[in-house]
């Protein structure tokens, strides 16, 4: 079974998923820090693969996006560090990327190549789960390779019906109308919306994005869904001087 | 060969809708609007009696004596800088505000390089007395800063765009940003034939009424309607796709698109898509763009903020590709000299990105007969800073 739904099945608390960025701070940064979220206890990771022109993403994921490719961080870079990662750890990896460079690499090389070195899942901010559908379906399908849709406050229900029918793994649900970034609190607004999703009893299980930063709102998007993503605060968090140590008391803090 | 935009939004293989979810319903309700709308007789009325009572339309079509006699053929000049505002820019921005208001918006939002879509933007939200917020890179507000002055003064807010290299892709990158962060109340008036389906088709309708006019007004002068070549220049090729549109079936008439080659092809710095540019997505569709192997969008660079993007709009990748438009690129100083050429002979002073298109015709051939027309899509002022500083000008 694909490690993310193994993950969805047995897992009865809140799922806690970090996003970070491929590369970053330093370019042999990747795997040492996965490493140390698994050893914290993290559910499932998100690898950002850096992005010139990353439209959905705030100014830490860009930031941190632009410092890695200046640090030489690629695609291929990426898929070589996850090379060896499956004979030593067991949490579940979904790469995040535009595709705009899965195109360049070559969309079928790519699928083959995260396949063959352990990855889950994908989330692709900028293919349209109609084009999807159309062009790359059966093409993700042959390498086993599930894709992870977004929805917003806009999407409108039957939309969603339609996300949750083709949805492998989970629905990433944006927590607002808004780019990647931490915020300090969730609105009133929000929580009808988080409420509303709930109330359609989805099949897919959902987990909760964008705008989650610590302990609380962690805890606020979790009574909705079955967990909380969060990016920015914890690329912010990142000490590249004591990295392994950055994390530990990020999580730590998430958890308490 | 078919060239307008399939159901989907493709021109062959160009073009689509790639965008976040976020942004799908804002863009599903343009696509499954904007034809009924922009069709009514209401909505045509509205929108002809402000191009022509407002802009000031039909803008001219001028016979050049001196530059046909310096060029050995018959040249017209199609006076977009004569529009309000002074560039072809306001035709769109006027069809989209009209839209806009149809969609029940409050909010407008545009990028800008060159401040001549800013402008455009800021005047027709000040026509109509809703908000306005054009976001424009750093380096573009220091070298256009004539435009940023008048968006200003036209009750504008112009946000500074830090990211990249700081240009008109990195101003679009935060208009699309800033659209996903208000979703409802806001409408994003993109400045030329790029983005996700439908802009470039609606762009380019709303361009269309260049060659439209063209038709009739080169009637008048040769008695025919076509003409033997048409040359543009192409940021991401609104002023092209509005001087080609009525043409475009019409394969005698030959399409010119002039791109900016900055300091050189080879040189690195440069804007040049058709010959640098390989197939990917950006700003949400799929099209020809500059990138490197790994598939990072490459900063361009060009000397003229209108032309300096690494992209180009989806239908001219398919009049690219198709051969049915042919590519000339024009380095900044070959854009230079042509800006002052066309000014001693014919007391014009083009805008820096239509400086490009007029040293295409140094580069082609033409027989002395041609009835060749130049998109002379802006006047120069904005760029007067620039000239002076780099050009024979006598105190
Ligand atoms: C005068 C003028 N011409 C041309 C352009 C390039 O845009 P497009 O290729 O969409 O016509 C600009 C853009 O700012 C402009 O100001």
């Amino acid at each position: 079974m694909n490690r993310i739904e193994a993950l969805l099945q047995k897992k009865k608390d809140p799922i806690l998923s970090i996003y970070y960025t491929a590369g970053y701070p330093s370019l042999q940064d990747t795997i040492p820090i996965l490493q140390s979220l698994s050893d914290a206890g993290v559910d499932l990771v998100e690898i950002g693969i850096p992005y010139s022109d990353p439209m959905a993403d705030g100014p830490t994921i860009q930031q941190s996006g632009t410092e890695a490719i200046a640090n030489g961080m690629t695609l291929r870079v990426l898929l070589d560090q996850l090379q060896s990662v499956r004979s030593r750890l067991e949490i579940p990896i979904i790469l995040m990327g535009y595709l705009n460079q899965l195109m360049q690499f070559g969309i079928e090389d790519f699928l083959k190549l995260a396949r063959k070195n352990g990855v889950d899942g994908l989330i692709i901010p900028d293919l349209p789960m109609d084009i999807y559908e159309k062009e790359y379906l059966t093409l993700f399908a042959k390498y086993e390779m599930p894709v992870v849709f977004l929805i917003t406050p806009q999407t409108s229900p039957e939309r969603i019906r339609k996300i949750d029918q083709l949805s492998q793994g989970f629905i990433y649900m944006v927590s607002d109308a808004s780019i990647t970034g931490a915020k300090s609190m969730i609105s009133q607004s929000q929580l009808d919306y988080f409420e509303r999703i709930a109330a359609l009893g989805l099949q897919t299980p959902v987990i909760t994005g964008f705008g989650i930063s610590d302990a609380e709102t962690f805890q606020t998007a979790s009574r909705y869904s079955r967990g909380a993503i969060i990016g920015s605060a914890f690329i912010k968090s990142l000490d590249s001087k004591n990295l392994a140590q950055s994390v530990k008391s990020f999580i730590a803090s998430i958890r308490s | 060969m078919n060239y307008a935009v399939d159901e989907n939004g493709f021109y062959g293989e160009f073009g689509g809708a790639f965008v976040p979810e976020m942004l799908h319903s804002n863009i599903e309700t343009l696509r499954s609007s904007y034809l009924d709308i922009t069709g009514t007789p209401t909505f045509q009325n509205k929108f002809r009696s402000l191009l022509k009572d407002y802009v000031g339309r039909p803008s001219p079509l001028y016979f050049a004596t001196r530059l046909s006699q310096a060029h050995g053929c018959q040249i017209y000049l199609k006076r977009e800088d004569l529009n309000h505002t002074g560039s072809h820019k306001i035709n769109n921005t006027i069809g989209q505000i009209l839209l806009a208001k149809e969609l029940g918006k409050t909010r407008i939002i545009a990028e800008t390089g060159a401040g001549q879509h800013g402008v455009a933007t800021a005047t027709v939200c000040a026509l109509m007395g809703l908000e306005c917020v054009v976001h424009m890179g750093v380096v573009d507000i220091a070298r256009q800063s004539p435009n940023v002055a008048r968006m200003r003064m036209l009750g504008a807010k112009v946000i500074p765009s830090r990211s990249g290299s700081q240009t008109l892709k990195d101003a679009t990158n935060e208009a699309i940003r800033d659209w996903i962060s208000h979703p409802v109340e806001t409408h994003y008036i993109i400045g030329s034939v790029v983005g996700p389906h439908p802009y470039p088709d609606m762009v380019a309708r709303f361009q269309s009424v260049i060659s439209e006019e063209m038709r009739w007004q080169l009637k008048e002068h040769t008695g025919r309607e076509n003409p033997d070549a048409i040359v543009a220049c192409v940021g991401g090729g609104s002023n092209a796709a509005g001087a080609f549109y009525h043409y475009l079936d019409q394969d005698e008439v030959r399409f010119v698109a002039v791109e900016a080659a900055g300091l050189g092809i080879d040189s690195g710095e440069s804007a040049a898509t058709s010959v640098l540019g390989t197939r990917g997505i950006i700003h949400g569709s799929r099209t020809l763009l500059m990138q490197t192997d790994d598939g990072q969008i490459t900063e361009p660079y060009s000397i003229s903020a209108g032309l300096d993007y690494p992209g180009i709009g989806p239908l001219h990748a398919h009049l690219l590709s198709t051969a049915r438009a042919e590519a000339v690129s024009v380095t900044d100083q070959e854009a230079l000299d042509a800006a002052l050429r066309l000014t001693r002979l014919e007391g014009i002073i083009p805008a820096l990105e239509t400086a490009h298109a007029f040293s295409a015709l140094d580069k082609i051939k033409f027989n002395e007969t041609d009835v060749v027309v130049v998109s002379l899509s802006g006047r120069g002022d904005k760029d007067l800073d620039t000239y002076i500083k780099n050009l024979p000008i006598d105190e």
